[in-house]
């Protein structure tokens, strides 16, 4: 009834190639964003905050770059975890060697960095192909990992290797370092966030998405009719990497403050990423959101849920969470392989014809 | 409406304000699961048994009864912080946080708290400065007394002289392993040793090169910094080059039985530091049975009582109600607080006599934790693999370590963290 | 011969017996992958329940006793009896059969003809659960295994050499093992493919479902098959790094030390599968005796991966997969 098209003239291109088509959406878009900006910053515990919001906020930006690779533009990569250590370690070094440069700009620098060392392992993806591309991208996490935690002029030459992040503040609150509180790295993130989706949702729907589409589809024809692929997949390259690599960045900045380049950002970070994209759905700004949400949120449901309520030991709570979120996985993808995103789709084309399906 | 009865149980679990009853809160960051786990569960079995011992048998400490929560990290960073802020509002009186990941994240964190760490042998070396890390704690030794003990035992070995002798260390890849590094450079160049570090990637499954170069360098002796299947694979590759086992020597992390079973009779004679006693064969078992497993209560499958790891979860859980005890007796009541237990662990003192009463003679040895200290005696102990009694013995005494050097270190290290982090000293007041 | 030529044959030789052990892993997902396109992720899990069934029927563990302790209070832990190797080996077998077709019927059936980066997700999420249920049914602890297989150094291999060149090489007997069962599984499976009925359905799906189906192959059973068959070198890739480190969670890691050897020879390759095996082992060991004293050590995890990619820019189907041949 309420959400519909009906009544809604588009007299204009700019109106009728809009995000949200649909009025309902519009409002409900900028309702959520105010509920996000101004009410919940007030409303936020430390706990929830610190598990929850933060993380999922971080894992959206990371998911979104890896949407733009793999769900845009078709390269499958299983890197992610060592380009978000570029960005912690690339912000590691600049807060270090530069300490009165603003964090936040420390953290665009750490994502251009890593757009940098992203671009140059995507070269092999001019050449290289599919699940060949995707062992070959596993050389790049490889290969970075083990140089920071070998060459010490990553981590300043600390015996243990570990980095550690200085407090920074930003208008005189602090959101790095133990002494920040909920709202301000809450904020920090969501700023990020806000931006990032932004970008990505424009960049998708311009010349520069619809060429990386045309690689996705096929690459073959898509240089038969006139799209670079060398530029085309190297942009995808570039900007996946650049928001992975702030991901990376607020990863370690904001939310843990020390953190080891194998521990924190091994093989599994990439998996968990890859995960979020597959389960949210390819192609799809909402998909990073959902998969975000769904991945960061269900681990701690199930853990509260078994240990906390039915008093199971936490090991075997810990088991059975692994193969709830192992079977999951596959029942989302026998369900809707297209993902969340794609029920969400479902849902809206149910609910524009509700309650009169006929 | 399924769905909302189950939302509402969420919401209501999650909500929950912790209950203000009487009781000693300590929790337990185990990982249990995970590719460590079969380090992590002996450990949190040892610390289980011994707080729910002192439940049944003493009624808690001070009157007060124990209250255990256990939070599953898997050894992982993310899962532990996690763990720590669903806990941290529930006045926690110390973390184990058993990851030297985990320790680095919460060092600042709990500092700012004012929740007390006590990272066993392992975690920031550096914190044996109390003066900047006030509220972490890491007796009775760490990485660094590690290093020098082992060093010490094989001067011991060769009547007080390495001149000229090769080191090998064999490590970890990360920050855990690289710890001892410093120390021994520095011991090489005074006591003039060659030493060569080969680091062995985690997990560590094939170490086939590692163990080549060793064959071919012929070192005199080799420490091994190891964790996970990294140290049973270096076993048997050491037995199948035919490294005399005497000479291979492990951290306190790489001496359990996990370690040695799966090499069979080819570990026998593998040498490993210990920070305390191994085996049953102390009076507080028989406590333990009674108490403990006779009544169902053991944690976990109960298969482990007795082993390395079970030892030493056992022995942090008896450091932690000593603690307790001291903090209660400083406070002058039972219901203590984080700040108050921190005050507690810098006033420990364990003596032998202490140990004997609690049933564990001379199952550790004796220290005292002071302000400007935090890091205990730095004693260990050295064991042997007994492969065919499927045993460990203990083959020395208690072994000092180099402590004007390791202070040394210390006080260079802390300085560097205090500068960064603009930290005033603690111990002044 | 100068020490430094026969220490860099010692590292090589060592590098070959090495690679065997990583393409007994690599070995599974080329057959997964040939008959069905699908890039098996769980391979290196399966091989961690292979060898957890296995030893949890050698020494007579009840399954889930964890659970059931938990669950009802009791405590038990082990039947009381063990079980000859010789018999845990086929029961092991039968247990990774019956995976086989379970997969087959909960997940595959449901996903045919999915995108092949969505069957690359569905064998992760296997992964997942596969990983939890062995811990849920054989518990979590380091298990020795021993199936009766020697190691140790080889003495007659130290003894020829040092006759040979004053210096003896050190080769584990354990590889030497290895490289036979290598061959012996990789002759049978030749003989099962090319001789057999079932054997050149296999092939003929591997080359054209649509047209396999149009014969009157049955699909499903072979799919069935391939992952049984799979399941049977995972049994024996878990046995040969079980016996070596106990088993243990770690083991499911090998996957990927198999990886780099699966692009290098090609997906699609059992030769492949074997001399990327070769090929990697070599390169690493090698790679690490010359570069070690320059950039230190611990370049095993991504020396492989680099020496991959530098084939694959050359050969972009690895070196002896199907030419990819694309068409608008």
């Amino acid at each position: 009834m309420l959400y519909r098209e009906a009544g809604d003239f588009k007299t204009s291109y700019a109106s009728d190639n809009q995000t949200f088509p649909i009025r309902f959406d519009r409002y409900a878009y900028w309702v959520v964003l105010l509920l996000a900006v101004c009410v919940v910053p007030f409303f936020l515990n430390d706990y929830w905050t610190k598990s929850i919001i933060v993380p999922f906020l971080i894992y959206v930006i990371a998911a979104l770059g890896l949407n733009i690779l793999i769900g845009y533009c078709g390269q499958l990569s299983l890197g992610t975890g060592a380009f978000m250590a570029v960005g912690a370690y690339a912000t590691f070094k600049l807060t270090v060697m530069a300490p009165g440069l603003n964090v936040f700009v420390v953290f665009i620098l750490a994502g251009l960095v890593t757009a940098a060392v992203g671009v140059l392992f995507g070269l092999p993806s001019l050449k290289i192909k599919g699940f060949y591309l995707a062992v070959a991208t596993l050389a790049a996490q490889f290969f970075l990992i083990w140089l920071f935690t070998r060459q010490g002029w990553f981590f300043n030459y600390s015996p243990t290797g570990m980095i550690t992040m200085p407090v920074r503040t930003v208008l005189g609150f602090a959101v790095t370092g133990p002494s920040a509180s909920a709202a301000a790295i809450y904020m920090t993130c969501l700023f990020f966030v806000i931006v990032m989706a932004w970008l990505a949702r424009n960049l998708t729907r311009g010349t520069t998405g619809r060429s990386w589409m045309a690689i996705r589809d096929m690459d073959i024809a898509a240089e038969i009719i006139g799209v670079n692929p060398l530029i085309a997949k190297l942009t995808a390259f570039a900007v996946s990497s650049f928001f992975v690599g702030v991901a990376g960045a607020l990863l370690f900045g904001v939310q843990l403050g020390a953190a080891e380049a194998g521990e924190a950002f091994g093989i599994n970070k990439s998996f968990l990423v890859l995960f979020m994209v597959i389960i949210g759905g390819l192609g799809s700004i909402m998909g990073s959101f959902l998969g975000a949400a769904f991945l960061v949120v269900l681990p701690v449901i199930l853990k509260v849920l078994l240990v906390d309520s039915l008093g199971w030991p936490s090991d075997l709570a810990r088991h059975l969470e692994v193969m709830i979120i192992g079977a999951l996985i596959v029942l989302v993808l026998i369900l809707e392989p297209h993902g969340m995103a794609a029920l969400w789709r479902t849902i809206k084309d149910k609910l524009r014809l509700w309650p009169f399906p006929h | 409406m399924k769905m909302t009865r189950l939302a509402a149980l969420l919401a209501a679990t999650l909500m929950a304000a912790p209950a203000v009853a009487q009781d000693l809160h300590f929790p337990m960051l185990n990982y249990r699961t995970g590719p460590f786990a079969p380090g992590g569960i002996p450990f949190a079995d040892g610390y289980q048994d011994y707080l729910t011992l002192i439940n049944q048998r003493d009624g808690g400490i001070g009157g007060l009864p124990i209250r255990m929560t256990e939070c599953e990290t898997a050894y992982n960073t993310e899962r532990g912080v996690e763990c720590y802020e669903s806990i941290r509002g529930d006045n926690p009186l110390v973390i184990q946080p058993l990851s030297t990941g985990i320790t680095y994240q919460l060092i600042p964190r709990a500092t700012a708290d004012g929740v007390p760490i006590h990272s066993m042998g392992y975690g920031r070396t550096s914190a044996v400065n109390g003066d900047v890390f006030p509220y972490v704690f890491n007796y009775p030794a760490n990485y660094w007394d590690g290093a020098s003990v082992a060093i010490n035992y094989l001067l011991s070995q060769n009547g007080d002289s390495l001149q000229g002798k090769k080191i090998t260390l064999v490590y970890h890849n990360s920050a855990y392993g690289r710890e001892p590094i410093p120390t021994l450079e520095r011991l090489a160049a005074q006591y003039g040793f060659t030493l060569v570090t080969i680091p062995v990637d985690s997990p560590g499954q094939e170490q086939g090169s590692q163990w080549l170069q060793i064959r071919r360098e012929r070192p005199d002796y080799v420490l091994m910094w190891g964790w996970g299947v990294m140290n049973a694979v270096a076993v048997q590759e050491a037995a199948n080059i035919g490294f005399p086992m005497e000479n291979f020597i492990g951290i306190w992390w790489s001496g359990s039985e996990n370690d040695v079973r799966p090499a069979g009779a080819g570990a026998n004679g593998y040498t490993a530091l210990t920070l305390h006693g191994v085996g049953t064969d102390y009076p507080l078992y028989a406590d333990l049975q009674t108490h403990v497993i006779d009544t169902g209560m053991a944690a976990g499958a109960g298969d482990q009582i007795g082993t390395v790891l079970y030892s030493r979860g056992l022995y942090a859980a008896m450091l932690a109600v000593e603690a307790a005890r001291t903090a209660q007796a400083l406070a002058g009541h039972a219901q203590i607080t984080g700040a108050e237990m921190r005050a507690g662990m810098e006033a420990l003192v364990i003596t032998e006599e202490r140990l004997a009463e609690l049933g564990l003679p001379n199952f550790s040895a004796s220290f005292e934790v002071s302000c400007a200290n935090h890091g205990g005696g730095g004693q260990a102990m050295v064991q042997r693999w007994d492969a065919a009694a499927d045993r460990w013995n203990l083959i020395t005494d208690w072994i000092s370590s180099d402590r004007e050097l390791i202070m040394e270190l210390v006080a260079a290290d802390s300085a560097a963290f205090a500068a960064e982090n603009n930290i005033q000293p603690a111990c002044a007041n | 011969m100068s020490d430094t030529v026969l220490y860099a044959l010692e590292a090589a030789l060592n590098g070959l017996t090495v690679g065997i052990m990583y393409s007994l892993v690599a070995l599974g997902f080329v057959l997964i992958f040939k008959a069905s396109g699908i890039f098996n992720f769980a391979q290196g899990v399966m091989a961690l329940f292979a060898a957890l069934t296995l030893v949890g029927f050698q020494t007579g563990q009840v399954p889930f006793s964890h659970l059931i302790n938990a669950a009802f209070g009791t405590s038990i832990h082990d039947f009381g009896w063990t079980m000859p190797t010789l018999l845990a080996i086929p029961a092991t077998i039968a247990v990774m059969v019956g995976f086989a077709w379970l997969v087959e019927r909960i997940v595959l059936k449901h996903l045919v003809n999915q995108a092949p980066i969505i069957l690359f997700m569905a064998t992760i999420g296997l992964a997942y659960f596969l990983e939890g249920l062995g811990d849920i049914m054989w518990g979590a602890e380091v298990k020795p295994l021993n199936v009766g297989l020697p190691q140790g150094m080889s003495r007659w291999v130290d003894e020829t050499t040092f006759n040979l060149f004053g210096y003896g090489f050190f080769v584990d007997v354990l590889s030497l093992w290895a490289l036979a069962i290598a061959a012996v599984l990789v002759t049978a499976l030749v003989i099962f493919s090319q001789y057999t009925k079932q054997g050149r359905a296999l092939r003929a799906v591997a080359d054209d479902h649509q047209a396999a189906l149009s014969v009157g192959i049955s699909l499903r059973f072979i799919w069935v098959l391939t992952w049984s068959i799979a399941g049977l070198v995972a049994l024996v890739a878990g046995i040969m790094w079980g016996s070596k480190s106990g088993v243990q969670f770690s083991l499911s890691l090998i996957a990927l030390k198999a990886l780099p050897v699966l692009i290098l020879g090609g997906f699609t390759s059992i030769p492949g599968a074997i001399v990327g095996g070769l090929m990697i082992g070599v390169g690493e060991k090698l790679f690490d005796f010359f570069m070690q004293p320059i950039i230190g050590g611990a370049t095993e995890n991504w020396f492989a991966y680099m020496l991959a990619l530098a084939f694959l820019l050359f050969r972009p189907q690895g070196l002896f997969g199907e030419k990819i041949i694309e068409r608008v």
